[in-house]
Formats: C-alpha cells, sequence, structure tokens
C-alpha cells in the first residue's frame, strides 16, 4: 500500500488498512488452502480432508464477516480517499470474491463425500480436472503474491491463465457425453465430474474478478467487462 | 468570445484552453506579492459558470490570497502587488476603469467568521441596497425577504426582522451574510472557509444553501475541510506553496488524483 512508500510515521488509518491488509492476506492463503486440500481430496479419495474442508470452510465465512466490518468500520470512521478508498472497496470485493471461492471449495467436497469412491486417475485426465486444479492453483498464487506485492503484471497474468479454465469448461458437455456414451454405467460419476468442471471453471472467474480488483486499486484502472486487449495496460481507462 | 482590453491575453492563452462562455471567472499567470514574499506563483485557471469550486491546501498555500484576490480584497494590503490578470466575464477586474465597489457587488463575500452589523436583521440584508442608494422601500422589503429565504434562514426570522442580527446564533448569522450578500445581485460567491466556526447542524445548512446556490451563482469557496470539498464542490483545486499542484474535477481529485502530492495531501500523508 501507499504507506510502505511513505516515510512519514504511521497514521491511525495507515493502521487499519495494514491490518486489513493481513486479513486479506490470511483469507487468500486460507481459500488456497482449501482448493489444495479439494484437490488432494479428490485426486487421492481422501474423505477426511474432504470432511476437513467442510469444517473450515466455517472459517472462512467467519473471516469474511470480519473483514466486511473492517472495511464498513474505515469508510465510517476514516472516509478514505483516493488509493485507500480504492484500497477498501476491492477488498471489499476481493473479501466477496474469496469467500464464494471458498463455497466452491466446500462444495466440491460435498460431491467427494457423496460420490463415496475413487474416482479412476485416467478419466480425471480425459476430463482434464487434474489441469484444471493446477491451473487455479497457479492463478491463485499468482493473485496472492501481486496483492501482496502490488505486482499488477503478475495479477494480468492470471487474465490468460482463465482463458485455459474457459476452454475446458466449453469443452465439458460434449466430453462428458462422449463418455457417458461409451460407458453408460457410470452416468453418475460423469455427472459429478461435470458439475465438479462448473465449478472449477466459477474458480477461475472469481479468481480473475480478484485481480481486476488489484488493478484497480493500485492503478485506478477499471477492468470489469472490459476485452481482454484492454486488460494489458496498453489503453488508460482509468 | 474576445474582449478589446484582453485581446492580448486571452489569445496567448486561446490554443490551449479556447475561451468558453462558461468560464465566470478566469485566472491568467497570475503571481502575487506581499513585499518581498511571493504568495502566489503563476496561477493559471478558470473557474466555470454556475459551479462550486473549492480551494484546498495547507495553511500559507496561497488559497486565500487567491480568492481575495477575486474581488480585490487585498488592494489595500501594504506591499500588496499581483501580476498576470483576472477575467470576470472576460473583462479584466484590475483594469484601471473597473469600479471596485461596482465588482464587489457582482462578486460577493462570506467570510469564516459571521460578521452581521450591529443593526437588525432587516437593516443588515438592507444595508448592500441602501448605500447603493435605493429607496424604494417595497422594493428593499421585497429583495430583503427574497434575500433571506435564498439564504434558507426567513422562516426562522420572519417574525424578527427588527430584532438585532447579533441575537441569532452563530449559523444564523452566516446566513444573514450571505442573504446581505445576495441582495446586491452577485453573480459570483466567494467563500472563506464559511463553516469553520459553525457546529454541524450548521454546516450542513450551509452546504446545503451552497449546494442550491449553484444554480443561480458561480461559488469558490476555500475549506480545510477536505470532506466538506469532496461533498459539495464540482471542481477542486489543490494548492501548495503558492503554486496551483492540480486543478479537476473533484469527483477526480478525491478518488484518482494525478499528482503524487495531491494524492499524499488528501489522504492525510503530508500537510
Amino acid at each position: 500500500m501507499a504507506e510502505q512508500k511513505n516515510p512519514t510515521p504511521m497514521s491511525h488509518l495507515d493502521i487499519e488498512l495494514g491490518l486489513l491488509n493481513d486479513d486479506i492476506l490470511e483469507m487468500m492463503h486460507l481459500v488456497k488452502t482449501q482448493i489444495e486440500k479439494g484437490r488432494d481430496a479428490f485426486m487421492n479419495f481422501d474423505e477426511e480432508l474432504a470432511h476437513e474442508i467442510t469444517v473450515n470452510e466455517r472459517r472462512v465465512d467467519a473471516l469474511e464477516l470480519k473483514i466486511d466490518r473492517d472495511c464498513e468500520n474505515i469508510l465510517a470512521l476514516f472516509n478514505p480517499v483516493a488509493i485507500d478508498l480504492r484500497f477498501v472497496i476491492a477488498s471489499f470485493k476481493i473479501n466477496s470474491d474469496l469467500e464464494r471461492l471458498g463455497d466452491h471449495a466446500d462444495g466440491i467436497a460435498k460431491y467427494i463425500l457423496d460420490f463415496g469412491r475413487p474416482i479412476d486417475e485416467e478419466v480425471i485426465k480425459k476430463m482434464r480436472i487434474d489441469e484444471m486444479y493446477d491451473v487455479s492453483l497457479q492463478m491463485l498464487t499468482n493473485v496472492l503474491e501481486a496483492f501482496a506485492s502490488e505486482d499488477t503484471q503478475l495479477a494480468r497474468k492470471v487474465f490468460k491463465q482463465d482463458k485455459t479454465l474457459n476452454e475446458i469448461n466449453r469443452e465439458v458437455s460434449k466430453n462428458t457425453a462422449s463418455l457417458i456414451e461409451k460407458d453408460a454405467d457410470n452416468i453418475r460419476l460423469y455427472l459429478y465430474l461435470f458439475s465438479i468442471v462448473r465449478k472449477l471453471e466459477r474458480v477461475g472467474d472469481l479468481v480473475k474478478n480478484t485481480a481486476e480488483e488489484i488493478i484497480f486499486y493500485i492503478e485506478a484502472r477499471v477492468l470489469k467487462h472490459k476485452k481482454d486487449k484492454y486488460k494489458n495496460g496498453r489503453n488508460n481507462n482509468s | 468570445m474576445q474582449t478589446k482590453i484582453l485581446d492580448k491575453e486571452v489569445r496567448s492563452d486561446a490554443t490551449k484552453n479556447p475561451v468558453d462562455m462558461n468560464y465566470k471567472l478566469r485566472a491568467q499567470h497570475v503571481d502575487a506579492f506581499y513585499g518581498d514574499f511571493q504568495a502566489l506563483k503563476d496561477i493559471s485557471l478558470d473557474i466555470k459558470a454556475n459551479s462550486v469550486t473549492a480551494f484546498i491546501g495547507p495553511s500559507g498555500c496561497g488559497k486565500s490570497t487567491f480568492l481575495r484576490l477575486l474581488n480585490r480584497m487585498n488592494d489595500y494590503i501594504d506591499g500588496f502587488r499581483m501580476e498576470g490578470a483576472i477575467l470576470l466575464d472576460d473583462e479584466d477586474i484590475y483594469d484601471p476603469s473597473v469600479k471596485v465597489e461596482e465588482l464587489r457587488k457582482a462578486v460577493g463575500m462570506v467570510f469564516q467568521k459571521p460578521n452581521p452589523f450591529p443593526k437588525s436583521i432587516f437593516e443588515n440584508v438592507a444595508y448592500g441596497l441602501k448605500i447603493q442608494g435605493i429607496r424604494d422601500k417595497a422594493f428593499i422589503e421585497e429583495r430583503v425577504v427574497e434575500s433571506l429565504k435564498q439564504a434558507t434562514l426567513f422562516d426562522e426570522v420572519k417574525d424578527d426582522l427588527n430584532k438585532p442580527a447579533l441575537a441569532l446564533s452563530g449559523g444564523q448569522q452566516q446566513r444573514l451574510c450571505i442573504a446581505r450578500v445576495l441582495a446586491v445581485k452577485p453573480s459570483v460567491l466567494l467563500m472563506d472557509e464559511p463553516t469553520s466556526a459553525l457546529d454541524p447542524i450548521s454546516t450542513d445548512k450551509i452546504e446545503d444553501l451552497i449546494y442550491t446556490l449553484k444554480n443561480n451563482y458561480t461559488i469558490a469557496i476555500v475549506t480545510h475541510n477536505m470532506q466538506q470539498a469532496s461533498r459539495i464542490s464540482d471542481y477542486t483545486a489543490f494548492m501548495y506553496m503558492g503554486r496551483l499542484i492540480e486543478y479537476d474535477k473533484t469527483k477526480k481529485i478525491f478518488t484518482n488524483p494525478g499528482k503524487d502530492q495531491t494524492q499524499n495531501y488528501i489522504t492525510g500523508r503530508f500537510g
């Protein structure tokens, strides 16, 4: 944040913004861990781990409420402006995106528990779910580091990565249909996998939103609903 | 639109900032000095008609000096001199042919502390009309009532018009001073920290009043209260050490200022 670049002593507002920054980082770590555990529980059919995700979802919800409250307090008590205001607005939205990421991790954990048996690695590869997890987690790592180091170029990397998830998602109906045709006995399995693909695609969208908010607060540029070419910083549309 | 007196000055700026009928006041390369001290350095800025323009900046940055230049309040300060031009409706207000009293009818000023005369409420508002030589009682009464209404004070004082103005509360006195200025039908209102001596409720009333008045007047306000500047103004000028650092729409200044100095000031990191 701006105060790190400024040699003057930290004001009360600076301290509050610093705490908010720490909470957002904690939320990012927590959610990333939830997705990581989701991948491990899914790939290794680890029911205990899946159960742990559903329990930790409560921590995600609690932290979301705390961050919401902190944002509200900062707005009400300190009237932040300019980059401070953008930081609080961005944090508020990122918080909401992260909580929904947590919901998707929780949703996938519940699918694993509902389905109740290991899934053949071959099928996972055919549905490209392992690839989706790798890309999603790399995107999450990128936004986490981008937020921590105020690196908007790193944040921009996720726009391209998200395209991979979108591409897999576009193919999923066709892939699932073809797998079901060949293996009609396992329709339930394929429907679960289909739903997981949908959730991971949403994960990508939410991480992308987070990246947009990071860029908004640092560069004062609004990238939402813009075509990708504008996201590369060639046009100033602030 | 160019005027005879000002052809030169106007043309010199016309290349980058064409004359616009909507500019009520234009400052062109203004320098101001108190003796050897230079209080303003090359200030050029145009104030739009029917808008509120706020001047912010740390103490001593020159914002009040600039505001006072706009109706020649600095004329009688020993050792004060200015260079450059200030145009009101494209006429140079420092031209020798300009009568200062006429200028001040067009450009009224409200100060930090309410300064009603030790007279009745009615007499305070009628004062400006009377010194203009107007004797028509019905006209004066009509104008007094109209001005008090415009200043949103009439309902509170309509039964007490002959009572002393000094018996009013601070907030009411300030609105009375605004009514007194409005009575002579200015087109520009200058306000130098008009609410800094007032409580929050009175401040709210003055701010609401400013919002209403801008439909009919051009308002320039100096304020130390940045939330006030962001609430009431359309444009904000940030000044520092006699220079105009940034001048833009208020929304831009308070969400995404163009200069680091502005950002550091409005976020409270210096000044």
